[in-house]
């Protein structure tokens, strides 16, 4: 058989990562009732092969408590993501376009965003907006569009200089073509990459309030509820409580930097003939 | 057609060198006006403001009479830049950057020498040469009135400069259209113009 190609590779590559973290999604919303179920004659088992991450002080499966736990993260990771990703394009086009004012503010903006520590401002916003889900969304949305939008705002400065856009200009073409047919192409990539290297971030960010106690109510199977219960067995020599969780967290978010970056190398012409 | 510069005075911001003084030149669609100057007297400023790139500082730029600014859409006066690597969006596959001209015929394309295996490929995968001759096709188009060709054949070998310079000139000598080039060769304006202005 033939080596495969680099370019064979990416697509393979980022199926795999996509699949798989659709597969985590899609299994920890069928067994969200059973990650609940507390059975004390089951409690305190270290990983076996009837439940391989074993479970925990009141007999719940941590497998499938770690699987809900984690597409609810995805499912966070996937509406912020969205929404600062809107939030971050409008505002950077605008900065780009509207003048020298309204970059002014833009910017200062970002700057005033960028320079508070992230997780103090996600922890005010999450609070003020009353915790849980919603406290959750609102806090991580409007602290991540920040590094994105300069991006934007970069890239459009650059494109409406840039000499092939002018003569485009001078050969007639209209407004809405030479947005469609010039600055799509370049800002698309840029925008779909930015958006998916987001998601660890947001992932991450969930799951650290969460432990802090400022965002998901402990009723909730969340990433970030596990680990912090698992805190406090950690000492009773309990270790799979919080190990298990933990990797399969960092591996999610691995996955989705490995999606992030086979998409941009999918995306850049350069590469397209490695 | 009759292009015309009337009293153009330029500079890149204040405190720089003025490029342009008061400078005027008049070129007609059946001449071939070559430009001679050294390095840094603004002759890429010059061609840029009679394409309508930039704007001069004072005096104006006339088409037969008329602003050039007033013709709204396709620009009859059609640049042709010294970098064709620049004036290509790397992101568009070649058909696509040649599609932008003004229905470009297929002889033209066929004069210039570009196969159509080229068509299907991106600017970075073009050499500098075969690069410009999809800037020269593009830049024919149907509507173009007079061409400015700002060293537009430096980093080719003298094979390729005489191909695109003769079909160039035939071109445009069929299609009444005006010419202006700048270059520093004095041999191949020589050869190419029926006019040779310096502007030293």
């Amino acid at each position: 058989m033939k080596k495969m190609n680099g370019r064979i590779l990416t697509v393979v590559l980022f199926t795999a990562a996509v699949l798989f973290l659709a597969g985590i999604t899609i299994a920890g919303q069928i067994y969200a009732d059973e990650a609940m179920v507390t059975d004390f004659s089951r409690k305190n088992m270290p990983p076996c092969a009837e439940y391989i991450f074993g479970t925990d002080w009141m007999g719940r499966d941590m497998f499938i408590r770690t699987l809900t736990g984690l597409s609810m993260s995805i499912k966070i990771g996937l509406l912020t993501t969205g929404i600062s990703s809107v939030i971050a394009f409008v505002l950077g086009t605008m900065a780009a376009t509207m003048g020298k004012t309204v970059d002014a503010v833009i910017t200062w903006l970002i700057d005033l965003v960028m320079g508070i520590p992230h997780m103090l401002l996600l922890i005010l916003i999450s609070y003020a907006c009353g915790k849980g889900f919603q406290g959750v969304v609102i806090g991580v949305s409007l602290t991540h569009w920040t590094s994105l939008a300069r991006v934007i705002r970069g890239e459009v400065l650059q494109l409406k200089e840039a000499p092939y856009i002018k003569v485009a200009q001078k050969l007639g073409m209209g407004k809405v073509r030479i947005a469609w047919k010039h600055m799509v192409p370049h800002l698309l990539p840029q925008f779909l990459v930015g958006l998916i290297l987001l998601f660890p971030h947001a992932i991450l960010h969930e799951s650290s309030i969460t432990f802090l106690g400022f965002g998901l109510s402990p009723e909730q199977p969340a990433i970030g509820i596990i680990l912090s219960e698992s805190m406090k067995y950690l000492a009773m020599g309990r270790w799979w409580l919080a190990l298990f969780p933990g990797l399969l967290l960092v591996f999610t978010v691995v996955l989705f930097d490995v999606a992030g970056e086979s998409l941009r190398k999918m995306l850049d012409p350069s590469s397209a003939h490695k | 057609m009759i292009l015309e510069a009337k009293d153009i005075s330029f500079r890149y911001g204040k405190d720089t060198q003025q490029i342009l003084d008061h400078f005027s030149l008049q070129i007609e669609s059946h001449e071939r006006l070559g430009i001679i100057a050294p390095s840094g007297f603004g002759k890429t400023t010059f061609c840029k403001i009679l394409a309508g790139y930039e704007k001069p500082d004072t005096g104006t730029v006339l088409l037969d009479g008329k602003p050039l600014e007033s013709y709204k859409g396709y620009c009859p006066v059609q640049m042709i830049w010294q970098h064709p690597e620049q004036v290509v969006n790397p992101r568009l596959h070649m058909r696509e950057i040649l599609a932008e001209g003004d229905e470009i015929e297929e002889r033209i394309i066929r004069g210039l020498g570009i196969e159509a295996d080229w068509l299907n490929r991106y600017p970075a995968e073009l050499s500098g040469g075969e690069m410009q001759r999809f800037c020269i096709a593009r830049a024919l188009g149907k509507r173009t009135r007079f061409i400015l060709a700002d060293e537009i054949s430096t980093m080719l070998d003298l094979i390729t400069q005489s191909q695109l310079w003769s079909f160039l000139v035939q071109e445009v000598k069929e299609r009444e259209i005006g010419l202006l080039a700048v270059s520093h060769s004095m041999p191949l304006l020589k050869s190419v113009c029926t006019r040779l202005y310096d502007m030293q």
